[in-house]
């Protein structure tokens, strides 16, 4: 209706004065409205409503090509590409503006990839990326054949297998390489690996054990689970550094890299444990209750009928989870193993590669290996829930 | 009643070994065994360990000369007689206070960006994704290694520091301000400000209870800056300025006098801001997202104007929704703050797990008090939480 069909109604007359709220003359029509569609409405709707919104699309507006240009002139157009040590990188007469230099990641590449694995043996750790690689996709594709074959291969058969291959079986051919010799992305895959296949598994134990009648093994589980989630990460890598070993006999001292492997795998347990606890939770007491009611034990109710739901709808806070993990695994460094990050602090204050912008183009590289990985992770936990919710919706 | 008593006295009689309590019981008694024997050996381990390694147990240290330097002191502590306890409060005093500023950092941080990240304008909703994005997806180390060794030690040196207005100096020795010398009179600012909070609180319940009766509405905000704000400028203005300012001033290698934030301190709490600032930021916008729109619409049908709505009708709700993530989120920050070590920040866990426990090899009673420090802190905050929680629930019908 346009107005001015609105305006040829005509207004009945008032007989009574009727109630003080109800309003005596008639409202004139308001102005039709400015376009709501095209990039002109578009722009005014999103950019320029109002003027606080104008100032502020403003200010951030200069920010952006305050902040944008010079940073793609440092990584892109000034950065240097290629050459073998600190001479490209440094200021010549010549050279005014040196940008990143990209020579001294693609120079010491091997080193943060493998740290100080011989270069003889590295074709295994690049066999291990390669069997990893493929049990995360196989676990992680829930379209993927045989999904519980994945399992077995993720939570079992690959543990021993990269275990084979990166400590060696002098057995097999492969000779013992040391893990003091192992570093950079290496260690820090090895580090959250490991923190995955160990922390699911207990973490579900100990939220059964927490949502368990038992008043002991209740306890336990909340005791461990509230110690190791109040104390920070640092603490429980020192504790795993310089106490385990006076805990076990002077004959079973383990290596440095496993006590932080302990350290991460426990800690990283515990979160795991209340994530699992909160996906246990949402379950209706109905399948738990159906559950019982067709006879099945304890661990057949679990298995066949509460885990599968309760880690679906879990899936995404399990993968934050490990995000977490993946993030935290930077920490090791304080009991001394060479993890991606600290390859990275190691060779950038090497004097082969002494240049003004080496440092600024080591943190970059390993902010952009980071973000990649937990980009990556935290996409799939978006796709899961988004198709999770689409499944809810029916 | 009865009838249970008989329909279980009428139960076939099951071998115990298929006796749920029976069952339950055994493995219970299994589990502490096995636990109780795991307990033992690590105990006697270490006996054995520490007796071999001649290192000495107990809380003896305690009181010996610690020997060494903090380099940020909010105690007297001195390494020519301070003891090992007086560092432990040291370090402490130190990583509550890098927790607490960064609390309070993070949160203006992050309740900002969680409204800008629900704002119509795409370049502010756009910056506010892309600093989350960005932040999240790096570890706290990296961000805090680049603020400590890529910013601030990369800021010039003491002779050619960069001036900032009110004599503050900038360079990689940290950041150097005017110290505030309060003269006596100073005390009676700092009375009207109590007497502004006192009067405040007292104002607000009379204005809670005016508009709970007669549904009139008190310049709150008004009254609220008047007193705490206005109130002790006024006597400080009418008391002569009674306040000197020590400014700092550069001589040839260092500069006196002033206060100064170290680069150390300044990179945690950049790190810790930022960091912690971006969690915030996702918690405070599922918190307002998480208040219906229905809500909204009521309010706007019952003639409530947009500030209103927001203040008394979607505030309050989200807030609800937000404060228990927002806590846990306090409590990473304070955990998160051991990662001084990193960057050479005296806190505790650098003072007490680094150089007391080099010092003494008593790595037990060194980690263990340090992990008891910071389980207290968090079980601590964690059970007054749940108080303040269960009172703000929804009470359901």
């Amino acid at each position: 209706m346009t107005t001015a069909d609105a305006s040829s109604f005509p207004t009945p007359p008032r007989v009574d004065a009727g109630p003080a709220y109800v309003s005596r003359t008639t409202l004139a029509p308001s102005p039709p409205p400015y376009s709501v569609v095209g990039p002109v409405a578009w722009m005014r709707e999103h950019l320029f409503t109002g003027p606080v919104n104008i100032a502020l699309t403003i200010i951030i507006g200069l920010l952006l090509a305050w902040i944008i240009p010079p940073f793609l002139r440092f990584a892109i157009f000034d950065a240097v590409w290629s050459g073998a040590n600190r001479d490209v990188c440094i200021y010549t007469p010549e050279r005014t503006a040196v940008g990143a230099c990209w020579a001294f990641i693609w120079d010491r590449a091997a080193y943060f990839t493998y740290g100080s694995y011989p270069v003889a043996e590295r074709w295994r750790v690049n066999v291990f990326f390669a069997l990893l690689a493929i049990g995360v996709v196989w676990l992680l594709n829930l379209k993927a054949p045989r999904r519980d074959l994945g399992g077995v291969y993720f939570f079992v058969v690959l543990p021993i297998l990269s275990y084979i291959l990166l400590v060696g079986a002098p057995w097999l051919g492969l000779r013992n390489v040391e893990t003091n010799l192992w570093g950079g992305i290496l260690v820090t895959i090895v580090c959250s690996a490991v923190g995955i296949v160990v922390s699911l598994p207990l973490g579900i134990l100990l939220a059964l054990g927490r949502r368990s009648t038992m008043p002991a093994a209740k306890l336990i589980s909340v005791i461990f689970i509230e110690f190791v989630r109040g104390v920070p990460l640092i603490t429980v890598l020192f504790m795993a550094s310089v106490m385990l070993p006076l805990f076990v006999p002077d004959y079973l001292q383990p290596d440095k890299l496993l006590r932080a492997l302990v350290g991460i795998a426990l800690f990283a347990a515990a979160y795991m444990a209340e994530v699992v606890r909160a996906g246990l939770q949402a379950l209706p007491r109905g399948q738990y209750e159906g559950a019982m009611a067709m006879g099945l034990s304890y661990w057949q109710m679990m298995t066949l009928v509460v885990l599968p739901q309760a880690l679906k709808i879990t899936i995404p806070n399990i993968v934050n989870t490990y995000i977490g993990l993946f993030k935290d695994t930077t920490l090791v460094v304080i009991v001394g193993i060479f993890d991606f990050l600290k390859t990275i602090e190691a060779a950038r204050i090497d004097p082969t590669w002494g240049a003004p912008t080496v440092s600024a183009t080591g943190y970059l590289y390993a902010a952009i290996f980071y973000f990649i990985c937990c980009y990556l992770m935290s996409s799939y936990a978006r796709g899961v829930e988004a198709r999770l919710a689409r499944a809810d919706k029916r | 009643m009865s009838v249970q008593t008989e329909a279980a006295s009428a139960r076939p009689k099951v071998s115990p070994l298929y006796d749920p309590k029976v069952r339950s019981v055994a493995f219970q008694v299994l589990l502490c065994a096995a636990l109780g024997f795991l307990v033992y050996v690590a105990v006697s381990n270490a006996h054995e360990n520490l007796s071999r390694q001649k290192i000495a147990t107990g809380l003896g240290f305690w009181n010996n000369l610690a020997g060494f330097p903090i380099s940020q002191t909010l105690l007297d502590y001195s390494e020519r007689y301070s003891t090992y306890g007086q560092a432990f409060w040291v370090g402490l005093l130190n990583t509550l206070l890098v927790a607490v500023v960064g609390i309070v950092l993070a949160t203006l941080l992050g309740f900002t960006m969680g409204i800008a990240r629900l704002s119509k304008n795409i370049l502010v909703a756009g910056v506010a994704r892309w600093y989350v994005e960005i932040v999240r997806n790096l570890p706290l180390l990296l961000q805090l290694l680049f603020w400590y060794n890529a910013v601030l030690k990369a800021l010039p040196s003491v002779r050619d520091s960069a001036q900032l207005p009110f004599g503050i100096f900038l360079n990689n020795r940290g950041l150097f301000s005017p110290r505030p010398d309060p003269e006596p009179l100073f005390d009676f600012v700092w009375l009207a400000l109590g007497f502004g909070v006192v009067a405040t609180i007292a104002f607000r319940w009379w204005a809670r209870k005016r508009q709970e009766a007669t549904g009139a509405q008190a310049p709150v905000g008004w009254v609220t800056l008047g007193l705490i704000v206005g109130l002790p400028v006024l006597v400080f203005l009418l008391l002569g300025r009674p306040i000197a300012f020590d400014y700092p001033a550069a001589t040839r290698f260092n500069i006196g006098g002033g206060m100064v934030l170290q680069p150390e301190f300044l990179a945690l709490l950049f790190g810790l801001t930022i960091y912690t600032g971006a969690f915030i930021t996702e918690v405070v916008r599922a918190g307002i997202l998480a208040v219906s729109h229905g809500q909204t619409e009521a309010a706007y049908a019952l003639g409530l104007r947009p500030n209103i709505t927001t203040k008394l009708i979607i505030i309050p709700q989200a807030m609800r929704v937000i404060i228990p993530p927002l806590t846990s989120q306090y409590l990473n920050l304070t955990k998160n703050s051991s990662l001084a070590v990193f960057v050479g920040y005296p806190d505790l866990a650098n003072v007490f797990t680094g150089t007391v426990l080099n010092q003494t090899g008593q790595a037990i009673e060194v980690v263990g008090i340090t992990m008891m420090v910071y389980l207290t802190i968090s079980l601590g905050t964690s059970f007054v939480m749940n108080i303040y929680n269960n009172r703000k629930a929804l009470v359901e019908r």
